[in-house]
């Protein structure tokens, strides 16, 4: 259809402003952080000289509108530059690392949507009981707390105190050879090396972190589904159905559940990309070698292309994340997208 | 991060008739009949007049100075004499948690304030001119949002410093889009209406139409969004703390005070984490749950 | 790392069973050869010279590179093992000479040393791997001047064994710098295979390969995670590891590594927090060992009005709760660095000052100073630190403003932090802390108390003590003129106080289930002593 694929090309020229303003900003907030890196890097005893030579090194020295050149010439090559205090470059780093942070969110998302969406599903249909009261309480509670609270609480508890859990010391153990990297994913990767051992090894790491972030996503998934559930089910052809003598379960199911779904699977986007850069404070306290800590990390070492190239990797995820969703809507809703954006 | 998602309910909505100043003569028995009517509402109510109570009166009725350090006391587990137990320097944690409540109250209310204004002023403006404006506004919250937000909160205060004002400053900065999304969405729907060509008619000017007979539309789903921001602007705080972009020492706040407690976990002190943890647990949940009470009561339409 | 899933299991063979904590897996089943040791901070680099190597990477250079010279050991007072300043002993030098002026060095290298690829260690490799670490700029250039090793013309290659180096003027301070992290021997062969022109170098290829003859090598590197260090059973540098195998793990939160090692799933965790040193201490080993040559100090900036006054410096000297931030703030680990006899009798360094808690003589002398009614500063901590500063900074707001001074503490993060304090030194009031490599009173006041130099972060210039640190700094220590000038210095700088010692810190290791665990100067794990034991 020649409308829909004129929309998509208006979507993606939409987010090529996008993509430019977050370079630029990038550059400047990285440029206005305190600090200078050319010290920082020179180490531990340096001398004016030897900062000075840092600084020529890492191509500081010249005039800020030169650098953002130099660095917009490198983006158009593909080139993210180089992280000076790991010594390589920032896109090998970030696709090491982002699998580590995708795998995490995903199976906390799948976690908290097995939760969450039964939660809310019994929530509207108990609406205004004590059972819908209780929902609320619950979910609300897991987005209460800080992340690395909770983070740290459980793993005193299922670690620390009982043993349950396996030492909070990243992906796998050290009893489990890193999988053949195919994705990235260790759980799929071992699932096609066929090694159920270091299958179950990753997934033993998962679970802290994962429930972790699960409960923090628990409430914006179930408060969804309540909500849209409810206006499903006080929807026409749901009021028909019933009037038609079709069972109340059925109803629920077929009818009201899958129309509802629609607006669950776009905040599942939402959350997705919000959790993705909110998982900093878990990878900090469960040492995830995920992007997180790394733009962590280099914000603080004030590691310009770092940050730059976490903060684009992300943008362009977000970007790219919208428009499947857009493109999902469009596809599934057929009154979307004919110029209501 | 609840923020994110409550907008599409809100805006999902069907649109709904202007009630420029409606709700004053029943106002009192609606909201009495809300809080009857949803118990859990009618506590989040209570538990915010509590905190409210706290942040008002509680630095002139704690038992210690909560700046007061004393090396022979410290890290004591909860007594009589200290009900919360005592931190690394012997400072009352009871006395600290209470005395936090002033800050952080302002701290989050003073973002959701900055980001509730600047964010409807940008909104309104881009939702009722359209246009070019619309498309440059538009643009430039795209920007704001494609940032990882937290990571941008952490950028802001790292780039200015670490002071109350910044992280005000960075949580309002990254919670600007939502409000604007919503207000220029609400906006944009009624720019046309009937009632807003009527008051244009009647005389009044784009600026009055545009305050008095649309905006007021908006406040019933930027009501959620604002109570679910104060809860989580305190996170936000807490965050930034954890990651040692918090407030100054030694100025008690229960973000800075779960950060440096959660470290002494593993070692057996956890009333240092734990009680400031629940305060901080308890005004996120109050404001959360306060944010459907809120809709109820501002919302005409939930009238029966 | 070009090290394969398959290449690892045929070398670890039967190990990877016996690795540990294998749960499926009874323990005592296999003999354990693999030690696992927590550091809290990240690997970067492999190679100890590239720019922007950070501390935690030097263990790479110390347990994987041999340097011709090594640092023998000794047992201190408290029964912990330690490095031995006054005993060098050869690591792939077998003997070597120093001319009748002191100007020339002879080292004949250990004629069955050979490289992890078998090639011998030539005095070529020596003379390459010199050149480069006085080329590439940055701390590992800074660190051999200090030793006299400026130009690559110094250093020559006699013949295969025999390496020479001249020096522009004798120094006490040469032999040893040849013994710390930074001069490692390197295959220059295989390196200048990977050198290009712009790279000459191989900074690129070092930067991720360790071609080196130390007594382990690097197995595997994930970047972030973890190293994998096997041990290399050709190395001649001394005697042969205890241990195959060690498995370095980073992880950043420090509650996180308490839990680990508290439940014996680490069998070391590298410098922990003072507060889980004390309280470990009754259930595990914890080494704490005062750190040489070592102070965390209070700076007065004396470019700053109220600090430039004597009076206002002694006045803060004598507020200073000590007590109580050893307590609160160290949990009494490492040395008390206050209360002293007030007459200096010893070039001992650091020694405890003359200063003391004492409220009513600081009021006096404030009343004495230009700022009789007190005055009102910033005190700055760094963030990266403020386990320690954080507890100390609170401490000293409080005691100041008993005496009228008003403080506000400022936290500065990381990469601003060596920026503000150290290299524009604008920080009036701040906590900072040098430690000397080279365990010399006068290589601590060259750095810490000299005019412009870097950790001298107080802006302090003394005419006289800028004298006596340039006539001792390379002096021997046998010199009768030697103590009597560093005694003086001492005297001045106790008297004038821009830095007020608060106390010595210590570093801080926990062992469980191993042990063998040597301090050393450069503050890294020294793997080579390191053996595992039951249980």
């Amino acid at each position: 259809m020649a409308g829909r694929s004129a929309a998509i090309i208006g979507r993606i020229a939409q987010a090529v402003p996008v993509i430019i303003g977050v370079v630029v900003i990038s550059f400047i907030l990285t440029r206005a952080l305190p600090g200078d890196p050319a010290v920082q890097f020179a180490g531990l005893a340096a001398t004016p000289e030897s900062i000075e030579q840092v600084r020529v090194k890492l191509g500081l020295d010249k005039p800020m509108p030169e650098q953002f050149l130099i660095y917009v010439g490198q983006l158009a090559h593909g080139d993210l530059g180089q992280s000076i205090a790991t010594g390589r470059p920032v896109a090998e780093e970030l696709a090491s690392r982002l699998p580590a942070s995708l795998e995490l969110t995903l199976v906390a998302l799948v976690l908290s949507c097995i939760i969450a969406i039964p939660l809310g599903v019994l929530a509207a249909t108990r609406q205004g009981t004590w059972v819908d009261q209780l929902c609320r309480i619950l979910v609300t509670a897991g987005v209460s707390l800080p992340t690395f609270f909770t983070g740290l609480v459980l793993i005193y508890v299922f670690y620390y105190l009982l043993g349950w859990a396996p030492s909070p010391l990243g992906r796998l153990d050290f009893v489990f050879i890193e999988p053949d990297r195919v994705t990235g994913f260790y759980l799929i990767d071992a699932a096609l090396a066929g090694d159920w051992e270091t299958w179950t090894g990753a997934l033993k790491q998962l679970i802290l972190p994962a429930i972790t972030l699960a409960l923090f996503t628990l409430a914006p998934i179930a408060r969804m589904t309540r909500a849209s559930m409810l206006s499903a089910l006080s929807a026409d052809y749901v009021r028909t159905a019933k009037a038609a003598g079709l069972g109340s379960r059925q109803v629920l199911f077929t009818y009201a559940f899958r129309n509802a779904l629609l607006p669950v699977v776009t905040t599942l986007g939402m959350v997705f990309s919000f959790v993705l850069g909110a998982n900093v404070l878990v990878e900090k306290v469960f040492a995830w070698p995920g992007i997180g800590s790394y733009a962590v990390e280099a914000l603080v070492a004030s590691d310009y292309a770092a940050v730059q190239g976490f903060v684009l990797t992300m943008a362009l995820l977000f970007v790219v994340l919208n428009l499947i969703i857009d493109l999902a809507y469009s596809t599934i809703d057929p009154r979307f997208g004919t110029g209501a954006r | 991060m609840a923020t994110v998602l409550d907008a599409p309910t809100a805006s999902a909505q069907p649109p709904k008739m202007a009630q420029p100043a409606a709700v004053k003569s029943g106002a009192l028995a609606h909201t009495l009949y809300v809080l009857r009517e949803n118990p859990v509402t009618a506590l989040s109510f209570g538990m915010f007049a509590f905190f409210i109570a706290s942040a008002v009166i509680g630095p002139y009725v704690v038992p210690y100075d909560p700046l007061a350090t004393n090396s022979a006391m410290s890290l004591k587990p909860p007594s009589l004499a200290h009900w919360f137990g005592t931190d690394n320097l012997g400072r009352d944690v009871f006395s600290r948690v209470i005395v936090a409540t002033r800050l952080d109250l302002i701290i989050s209310v003073a973002a959701v304030a900055l980001s509730f204004v600047i964010g409807s002023f940008i909104g309104a403006i881009s939702g009722y001119r359209g246009g070019w404006l619309d498309t440059v506004m538009n643009r430039g919250l795209d920007i704001i949002m494609a940032f990882p937000l937290f990571v941008l909160a952490m950028g802001i205060v790292a780039a200015l410093g670490n002071s109350v004002a910044n992280i005000i400053y960075a949580t309002a900065i990254i919670n600007i889009p939502f409000y604007a999304r919503l207000v220029r969405a609400e906006v944009n729907i009624r720019r046309e209406a009937g009632f807003t060509q009527a008051a244009k008619i009647a005389g009044n000017s784009d600026a009055r139409v545009l305050a008095f007979h649309i905006f007021p539309n908006a406040l019933p789903p930027m009501m959620v969004q604002v109570s679910l921001n104060l809860g989580w602007a305190i996170l936000n705080a807490a965050g930034l703390s954890f990651i040692g972009l918090g407030v100054r020492p030694p100025t008690p706040e229960w973000g800075i005070m779960v950060a440096e407690g959660a470290n002494y976990i593993v070692s057996g002190e956890w009333w240092l984490a734990v009680f400031p943890g629940l305060w901080l647990m308890l005004a996120v949940f109050t404001f959360n749950l306060m944010g459907d009470g809120l809709r109820d009561i501002v919302d005409p339409r939930r009238r029966t | 790392m070009s090290f394969s899933r398959r290449d690892f299991l045929k070398t670890s063979g039967v190990l990877l069973g016996a690795l540990p904590f294998a749960r499926a897996i009874p323990a005592s089943a296999a003999p354990r050869d693999t030690m696992v040791a927590v550091i809290s901070q990240t690997i970067n680099s492999l190679d100890l010279h590239r720019v922007g190597t950070n501390r935690a990477s030097y263990q790479i250079a110390v347990n994987c590179y041999d340097r011709l010279l090594t640092f023998g050991s000794k047992t201190l007072p408290s029964g912990e093992l330690s490095y031995d300043y006054n005993k060098l002993e050869p690591e792939l030098a077998e003997s070597w000479t120093v001319s009748e002026d002191g100007k020339v060095l002879t080292f004949k290298l250990k004629k069955n040393a050979v490289f992890f690829d078998g090639t011998p260690v030539t005095a070529h490799d020596v003379k390459w791997s010199f050149d480069r670490s006085v080329s590439v700029g940055g701390f590992p250039t800074t660190q051999m001047k200090a030793g006299g090793f400026e130009r690559p013309d110094q250093f020559k290659a006699l013949d295969d064994e025999t390496f020479q180096i001249t020096l522009d003027r004798p120094s006490k301070l040469a032999l040893p710098d040849l013994a710390v992290p930074v001069p490692f021997v390197i295959n220059s062969k295989l390196a200048k295979q990977h050198a290009t022109a712009e790279d000459p170098w191989a900074t690129e290829y070092l930067h991720k390969n360790t071609i080196g003859s130390g007594a382990y090598k690097v197995a595997r590197w994930d970047n972030g995670q973890q190293v994998v260090l096997e041990r290399n059973d050709k190395w001649v540098g001394g005697p042969l590891p205890a241990v195959r195998r060690v498995i370095v793990r980073e992880v950043p939160s420090a509650a996180t590594s308490r839990a680990l090692i508290e439940r014996g799933d680490v069998q070391v965790a590298f410098e922990i927090p003072d507060k889980d040193a004390a309280e470990l201490a009754s259930k595990l080993k914890v080494y704490s060992t005062p750190i040489e040559n070592c102070l965390h100090v209070l700076c007065l900036n004396t470019k700053f009005e109220p600090f430039r006054d004597d009076n206002v410096r002694k006045a803060v000297a004598y507020a200073v709760p000590y007590e109580a931030i050893f307590k609160t703030a160290a949990f009494e680990r490492g040395a008390p660095m206050w209360g002293g006899t007030g007459t200096v009798d010893s070039i001992a360094w650091p020694q405890k000052s003359p200063y003391d808690t004492n409220l009513e003589k600081a009021k006096e002398l404030l009343a004495k100073s230009g700022f009789p009614n007190g005055f009102e500063t910033t005190l700055s901590i760094a963030t990266d630190l403020s386990a320690w500063m954080e507890p100390t900074a609170l401490l000293i707001q409080e005691a100041l403003a008993k005496i009228g001074i008003k403080t506000t503490i400022e936290k500065i993060p990381g990469a601003n932090w060596r920026t503000a304090s150290l290299v524009e030194k604008r920080l009036p009031l701040h906590l900072e802390n040098f430690g000397g490599w080279l365990n010399t009173p006068d290589y601590y006041f060259f750095w810490a108390y000299q005019a412009g130099h870097l950790f001298n972060s107080s802006n302090y210039d003394n005419p006289e003590v800028n004298k006596l640190v340039d006539e001792t700094l390379h002096m021997s220590m046998d010199d009768p003129e030697y103590a009597p000038k560093i005694r003086r210095v001492i005297e001045i700088i106790f008297n004038e106080i821009p830095r007020i010692p608060l106390w010595q810190p210590a570093l801080n290791v926990a062992l469980n289930g191993a042990e063998g665990y040597e301090f050393w100067f450069h503050r890294q794990l020294d793997l080579r002593t390191m053996k595992l034991t039951e249980g």
